[in-house]
């Protein structure tokens, strides 16, 4: 096992030295000369106090150098200081990654605690009421934009029934109960395309297993049906759904940036957007990467965890 | 006798492809939820097309602050928005702008991710490593974080949205044409073309090409849904269509500051939104089970 996750681990390493590459890149991409709007409109008419930043800033040098520069910088956990509030980014990161990570395990467990159950069932009884029931609100969850799901939720539970507040965020260890309240509606807003992707997953891969030779070989020992589902059936089906899993990261990540704009969400998505809009280019570089490295690292938990269900892979 | 036992494979090859796509097309018809999508889809594209028939006013300058935010009514069939305009004759003229950009950056990734997962799955060794490398480390980004990222590089508006969703898509064909064009291109009658000296371009276009069709067109379906969420998406933000051009994404934004005065303009273009993306998602599906056989057989699963 240690040898597969190893193998997984240096087979990641080209494509994170890419994903480096572009987030110091955005800083290209992004249109406007950093110095420049460091300085303001108003300094920036003195020649010399502009070279003079540019030099600061490194970006009188090679590319090469600034970001190898750059990476180490990051390695080290120095991600710059923000060109508008002048604060350092990992500071900034460190305030808001925490939200964003609460909100992402919310939304997951929220996922999973729908998608599984439901798809069971709707594998088990094919073509029921249920079934096509549930088939057709996972499609309807699929093709739900999500910040169009977070208004109409914001309308109904914060404007008509007045059951929770329509946004904003307090943290945990201040008051609890005032942060679960909040964290209700993102969560569901975000989890909920989630849970309709991993419902049909469940469905369709529990389905196959559940024609394999072996299913009919365990119910022929006369073993229950709940038996066969639970201890044969269900860790086979998971293999697929575990790796649409690990793929759906992205999905939840990149929905944090809608969703915490919708409900003023203090977490790194909004920051994103904010920074994005207004060329913060540090912010921008540290928050694509972390995102980046965030969908690496759970694309390699999710390649583990199916090697920990399905032993031959490893083996192989 | 022997001269009409010889002639009848030569129709058949003549006729085949036609009879391929009018089996396609009624497996797709028989599919239970198809028709609908297909009704949906072909309500916004009439809707699009002869937008300035059916609109009640203009969308952009019929503007009366005295009805502003007012619910649906006969007058306004889907109610005004914050400046009094017609929410009807906005959506319809919406409609345009999200289907222009679902289309257009769609064939945007297509034609590029295609052009890289084929020469990636056809070449092999280095080549196909170098750009697998490259579609995998830009998938690690979020495609809405991208997508906004792109959109502020090239500066806001429509063209530079359909742009960058078309870029987000690229990794996503590249990929899909690449797994098939590795299968393809062992199949027996590409190693005989190869034997028989065809040029590697006429191998990817007459044989790699139209055997790869059938997953990449149920993934420009689906991608169709994706591309108009993240070009509202990028409206809702602020950096996609800019105001007066009415578009979906940009009429929620404005609907959500207004909500508690009118909901019906936070609830109306984001149902458009839905169906549109819900219809792209069932014809994906059906067309997925209409071009394999074998998920035809098992009713569509």
């Amino acid at each position: 096992m240690a040898t597969y996750i190893m193998q997984r681990v240096f087979q990641m390493i080209p494509v994170m030295v890419l994903a480096t590459i572009i987030s110091f890149s955005i800083i290209f991409l992004l249109p406007g000369d950093p110095a420049l709007l460091i300085l303001g409109d108003q300094l920036a008419s003195d020649r010399a106090l502009y070279e003079a930043k540019r030099a600061e800033l490194g970006l009188d040098r090679p590319l090469p150098i600034q970001y190898l520069d750059w990476l180490g910088k990051t390695a080290r956990g120095d991600l710059g200081t923000s060109t508008r509030d002048r604060q350092p980014v990992t500071q900034g990161m460190r305030e808001r990654l925490p939200v964003t990570m609460q909100l992402a395990a919310f939304s997951l467990v929220l996922a999973l605690v729908i998608a599984l159950p439901a798809g069971i069932i709707s594998a088990l009884k094919p073509n029921s009421k249920w079934d096509i029931a549930s088939s057709l609100v996972a499609f309807g969850g699929i093709a739900l934009p999500n910040f169009w799901f977070g208004i109409l939720l914001i309308y109904l539970f914060a404007v008509v029934l007045k059951w929770l507040p329509p946004s904003g965020f307090v943290p945990f260890n201040e008051d609890p109960i005032q942060n679960l309240q909040r964290m209700i509606m993102p969560s569901i807003t975000l989890g909920l395309g989630l849970s309709a992707v991993l419902m049909r997953q469940t469905r369709s891969s529990l389905l196959e297993v559940l024609h394999q030779d072996y299913m009919t070989t365990a119910r022929a020992k006369g073993l229950s049906g709940k038996a066969v589902v639970l201890g044969h059936a269900l860790k086979n089906a998971l293999i697929p759904v575990v790796t649409v899993l690990g793929l759906q990261v992205g999905l939840l990540i990149g929905g944090s940036v809608i969703t915490e704009s919708i409900f003023s969400i203090p977490g790194i998505g909004r920051w994103a957007v904010d920074s994005i809009t207004n060329r913060d280019f540090p912010v921008v570089q540290a928050v694509s990467l972390v995102m980046a490295l965030g969908v690496l690292f759970a694309n390699l938990l999710a390649d583990i965890a199916y090697a920990y269900i399905d032993p031959r892979i490893h083996y192989r | 006798m022997a001269t009409t036992t010889l002639r009848e494979p030569a129709v058949v090859n003549v006729r085949q492809p036609r009879r391929a796509s009018f089996e396609v097309a009624r497996r797709v018809f028989r599919m239970r939820l198809a028709p609908l999508a297909i009704g949906i889809l072909g309500t916004f594209i009439l809707m699009s097309i002869f937008a300035n028939v059916i609109q009640r006013y203009d969308p952009i300058t019929d503007q009366s602050y005295s009805e502003a935010n007012e619910g649906p009514s006969a007058a306004h069939w889907l109610g005004t928005d914050y400046l009094g305009r017609d929410m009807w004759s906005r959506l319809v003229h919406g409609s345009r702008i999200s289907l222009f950009v679902g289309l257009i950056s769609v064939t945007v990734g297509l034609v590029f991710g295609v052009s890289i997962g084929v020469t990636a799955g056809f070449v092999g060794g280095k080549l196909d490593a170098f750009l697998m490398r490259i579609t995998e480390s830009i998938w690690t980004f979020p495609a809405l974080m991208l997508a906004l990222a792109i959109t502020s590089a090239l500066g806001r508006g429509v063209i530079n949205s359909m742009i960058a969703i078309g870029i987000v898509g690229i990794p996503y064909f590249a990929r899909l044409a690449r797994a098939s064009t590795l299968s393809a291109r062992e199949l027996d009658y590409v190693l005989a073309a190869r034997t028989l000296g065809s040029s590697t371009l006429r191998i990817l276009v007459s044989h790699i090409l139209p055997n790869i069709a059938a997953p990449l067109i149920v993934q420009a379906s689906l991608g169709l849904g994706t591309a108009i969420i993240t070009e509202a998406s990028l409206s809702f933000l602020g950096v996609g269509v800019q105001a007066p051009t009415p578009s979906w994404g940009l009429e929620l934004r404005t609907g959500y500051q207004y909500m508690e005065l009118n909901p019906a303009v936070a609830i109306f273009p984001g149902l458009a939104i839905f169906l549109t993306v819900l219809a792209f998602n069932f014809l994906g599906d059906a067309l997925r089970s209409a071009l394999d056989p074998r998920l035809a057989r098992r009713g569509g699963d």
